[in-house]
Order: C-alpha cells, then sequence, then structure tokens
C-alpha cells in the first residue's frame, strides 16, 4: 500500500513554463527566474492528489514525477 | 500603416510533401490539412525553397530538435530566402544565443518576467482592454484584430519597457518589416532594424541622465557573471527581441482565440457562463491556434526520428504543427476548451521557452474576460473578410465582427 505520494520536479528539465503552479499552487514554488520547485518535502496532502496529477500532465517539459513512497 | 507593399511572390506549391512552402497562400489562409498531409508522408519533410529547409511534422521530432543544441543552432530563427552574415545587428539574444552564451542572457530576462511580476500588470492590462472596447462598443461592428487584439500587446510591452504607448503604430510597422516582409526583402528587415535601434538608443541615451524603473534601465543597469555591465548591443538586442516578441505573438493569439469563440457560440456561452475555466480554455486555444513556428539552422549532420538531416539546411520547427499531432493529443483537431491533459508546445520547448509566456498568458486571460464581459455576443461578419498573416507568426489580422445579438 502506498504510504505516502509525493511530486518531484527534475530541475533539469524544467524550463519555468509554470504549469504547474497554475494548476496546483499549493504543491509548487517557483524561484526568481520562474523556474519551479517542490513545495517543502513535496509530500501530496489528501485531497490534492488530483491537482498533482494535473500539473504533472501539463508540465511541458515532462519535468513532473509523481512519486509512491 | 506606411508600408503596404507585398512580399515577392513564390511559385505555388503542388506538391506538398517535397516542395512545402510556408508563404504560400493556401499555408496561410489553412495550414491544418496541410500538416496533416505532411505527417502522413513523414515525421521529418524536406523542401529545397529557402536554400534548403527540414519540417519535423511531429510532436516528438519537434521536441527532439528543440532539446538538441548540439546539431541545431539558434543563430537563424527565421526561414527565409536568403542567410546573410550574422552579425551583432541581427542578434537578439538569447533567443538567437546558443549554448553556453544563452542562459547567462536569458537569466537576465527572466526575473520581470514571472508570474508575480505580471499580476502587478493586470490591473494596467484590464484598463488597456477596457479602454479599446470603449472605443468600439457603441457600433454594430468592429475589426476586433484592428482595433482590439492588435493594441493590446503592443501597449503592455510598450508599458514594461518605458516607452509612449502612443509609438504603437510605429512598433507594429516594423514588426511587420521583420517577420512577414523580412522574409524575402532583406532591405526592409534592415531598414526596420536600424530604425528599431535608433529609437532605443535615443531612449537610452534620455535614461543615462534620468533612470527610471522601466526594462530599458533595468538593461542597462544589468551586470554580466564578472560584474561587467553588458555591451550596449547586448542590451540594444535584448529590447529588439522584447518588442518584436512580444507584440506579433500575442496579438495572434488573442485573434485567434476570437475568432473561434465568435465561431463557437456554445464555448462561448460556456466561458461566459463559467469564467473560471478561462485560464484552462486558454492553454486549449494556445494549442489550437499556436501563433509561433521559429527555426533552426542544423549544424551537425545528424537524424531525427530515424530521418537523416544535413547541415547547412534551416529547419522549420512548427510548434503549431507539433500542437495538431493525434498521436500527442487525442482528437487533436478539435477544441476542448476543457481538456486536462495538454502538454502543448505553443512557447516552444527546452532551454528556447519563451521568456514572456507568463506575459501573453496573462494578456489572453484579460483580453478574453473583459470582452466576453462586455461583449458577449458577436460573430463574424459575413460581409467582410478574414486575413491571417503570414510565415514566423499566424493570427488574424483582419478579424470582421457583427456586435450584438443576431437579428
Ligand atoms: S510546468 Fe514543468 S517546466 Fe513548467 S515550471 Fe512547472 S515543472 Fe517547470
Amino acid at each position: 500500500m502506498a504510504e505516502r505520494l509525493r511530486v518531484h520536479v527534475d530541475p533539469d528539465k524544467c524550463q519555468g513554463h509554470a504549469r504547474c503552479k497554475a494548476l496546483a499552487p499549493e504543491l509548487f514554488e517557483l524561484d526568481e527566474y520562474g523556474n519551479a520547485h517542490e513545495a517543502g518535502d513535496g509530500t501530496i496532502p489528501p485531497g490534492l492528489e488530483d491537482k498533482a496529477w494535473l500539473a504533472k500532465s501539463n508540465c511541458p517539459e515532462i519535468a513532473i514525477d509523481v512519486i509512491e513512497e | 500603416m506606411s508600408d503596404v507593399s507585398q512580399p515577392a511572390a513564390h511559385p505555388p506549391v503542388i506538391d506538398w510533401v517535397n516542395d512545402f512552402d510556408h508563404t504560400d497562400p493556401q499555408w496561410t489562409e489553412d495550414p491544418f490539412p496541410i500538416w496533416e498531409e505532411l505527417r502522413a508522408a513523414s515525421p521529418v519533410v524536406h523542401t529545397e525553397r529557402f536554400l534548403g529547409c527540414y519540417m519535423p511534422t511531429t510532436y516528438e521530432a519537434v521536441r527532439e530538435i528543440a532539446n538538441d543544441t548540439e546539431h541545431f543552432s539558434s543563430r537563424r530563427i527565421i526561414v527565409r530566402d536568403i542567410r546573410p552574415e550574422i552579425t551583432s545587428r541581427n542578434v537578439a539574444p538569447p533567443i538567437t544565443s546558443d549554448p553556453p552564451v544563452h542562459k547567462p542572457a536569458k537569466q537576465l530576462l527572466l526575473p520581470p518576467f514571472t508570474p508575480d511580476a505580471m499580476k502587478k500588470l493586470e490591473p494596467r492590462m484590464r484598463a488597456i482592454c477596457n479602454e479599446l472596447i470603449d472605443g468600439f462598443i457603441a457600433d454594430s461592428k468592429v475589426d476586433a484584430a484592428a482595433r482590439y487584439s492588435k493594441y493590446i500587446p503592443v501597449q503592455a510591452i510598450a508599458h514594461m519597457l518605458g516607452i509612449p504607448e502612443s509609438d504603437s503604430d510605429l512598433f507594429i510597422n516594423w514588426i511587420h518589416m521583420i517577420l512577414e516582409l523580412g522574409i524575402k526583402d532583406e532591405n526592409k528587415l534592415l531598414q526596420a532594424v536600424q530604425e528599431m535601434s535608433a529609437y532605443f538608443m535615443a531612449h537610452i541615451e534620455e535614461r543615462r541622465s534620468k533612470p527610471t524603473d522601466d526594462l530599458i534601465s533595468y538593461l542597462m543597469n544589468a551586470k554580466d557573471k564578472e560584474g561587467q555591465p553588458l555591451e550596449e548591443s547586448h542590451v540594444l538586442g535584448s529590447l529588439r527581441l522584447l518588442l518584436i516578441a512580444g507584440i506579433d505573438t500575442t496579438w495572434s493569439a488573442i485573434g485567434s482565440s476570437l475568432w473561434h469563440l465568435a465561431r463557437t457560440p456554445a464555448d462561448r456561452e460556456r466561458l461566459i457562463a463559467e469564467p473560471g475555466r478561462i485560464p484552462t480554455a486558454v492553454e486549449e486555444l494556445l494549442r489550437a491556434y499556436a501563433p509561433v513556428t521559429m527555426a533552426r539552422e542544423v549544424v551537425k549532420e545528424t537524424t531525427i526520428s530515424g530521418c537523416p538531416v544535413k547541415a547547412g539546411n534551416m529547419v522549420l520547427l512548427s510548434f503549431p504543427a507539433a500542437n495538431r499531432d493525434p498521436k500527442m493529443f487525442p482528437d487533436a483537431d478539435k477544441v476542448v476548451i476543457d481538456r486536462r491533459e495538454n502538454r502543448h508546445a505553443a512557447f516552444g520547448l527546452g532551454i528556447h521557452r519563451c521568456v514572456g509566456s507568463n506575459l501573453a498568458r496573462m494578456e489572453m486571460q484579460v483580453a478574453l474576460e473583459e470582452w466576453l464581459k462586455r461583449i458577449p455576443d458577436f460573430r463574424l461578419d459575413p460581409a467582410g473578410t478574414v486575413t491571417w498573416s503570414q510565415g514566423t507568426v499566424r493570427g488574424p489580422r483582419q478579424l470582421p465582427f457583427l456586435l450584438g445579438k443576431a437579428m
């Protein structure tokens, strides 16, 4: 059984399209250049799974992973 | 507009697969079936026109090229009839830069264009849209391209650069000369670039004694990694880029969106009833009517999706065609305004992702929101003609609408 769901942004792939931040503002943060990283340790709070999925499937650089731990 | 001359004619295309031409009137008018034909033939097609040019037709092939800066250079980004020497006059960093100089040039421009920075600009954008609407809302017809979509981005970028919004027509004319007429007429392009440079030089001079808090001063004060100020040619090149890239593109995207909504009452009614869907709809309109096709130059032989490409040719990197690839997007030719999975490439992919994408998105959202609030009923005027721009950027240049409920 999955214990924990986590989002992760691959910083080498991210090009700052900011789609993730627009779709799931709770799960992502942008740096001064507009590039994204996961908020906190990336843990997806219950109820935000759909937003995480939306962000993942809308990132043009395929930079976002949803990881089961 | 003072310049209404047309580019030199190319022979009409008969064999699209082996002799394509993105400046052909048939392509300009309706490129979608052409892309389908090319995609069915090969993931990469070639034409002898424009001194030799490839075009990837699938999302995958476009992605491969966009991410391959070893074999494909950005030093030339527009497919044209000639290839003049590369000089500081015709570069516009970072869009024309390759690694490793690309990254610092891009990082310089990114902070003023983050989503947060764009939020601050939003009230001014709403005011601009409403001022434009005030100008024609009492009429029963309007050319929505000439009176609305055209002026939104030009006023926005003028506001950011700190140059007079009232000079808009001047900027629009330069851009027409560079992006459309310049494909076939080198002199037009050089003339516009020179006039533009002189214009910005005058503003740079002015700010030396009277610094401001706009993008021109921002670039003048910027330091490179060694702490040195940027060379003047770099400042000028980036200013030209911001002006050129910021206008035509978003003008086209807003125009195409309004064109779609004028012809699709169901989508229009849905967005009026549920304005919260506008951001998602904007992404779909960007996918379906992506305005910008960039180019690359092949600098080293390689293969793309199994197709060999030879150095010396240009590549028409068609993000719009990638966005219509049915392998990537189910029902790719349908506009589904609440499409959930939408990794569209309208702003490019890889390191050259459009610096202004957050600005463009904000402008599109605001332009549609304000329009739909005040003009819920509109349709194409059957007595008028919709015309489309040619080449690098695609969007309606004449968009005749009838306003108000149909009789
Ligand atoms: S959508 Fe993808 S590329 Fe864009 S900021 Fe988020 S992670 Fe980065």
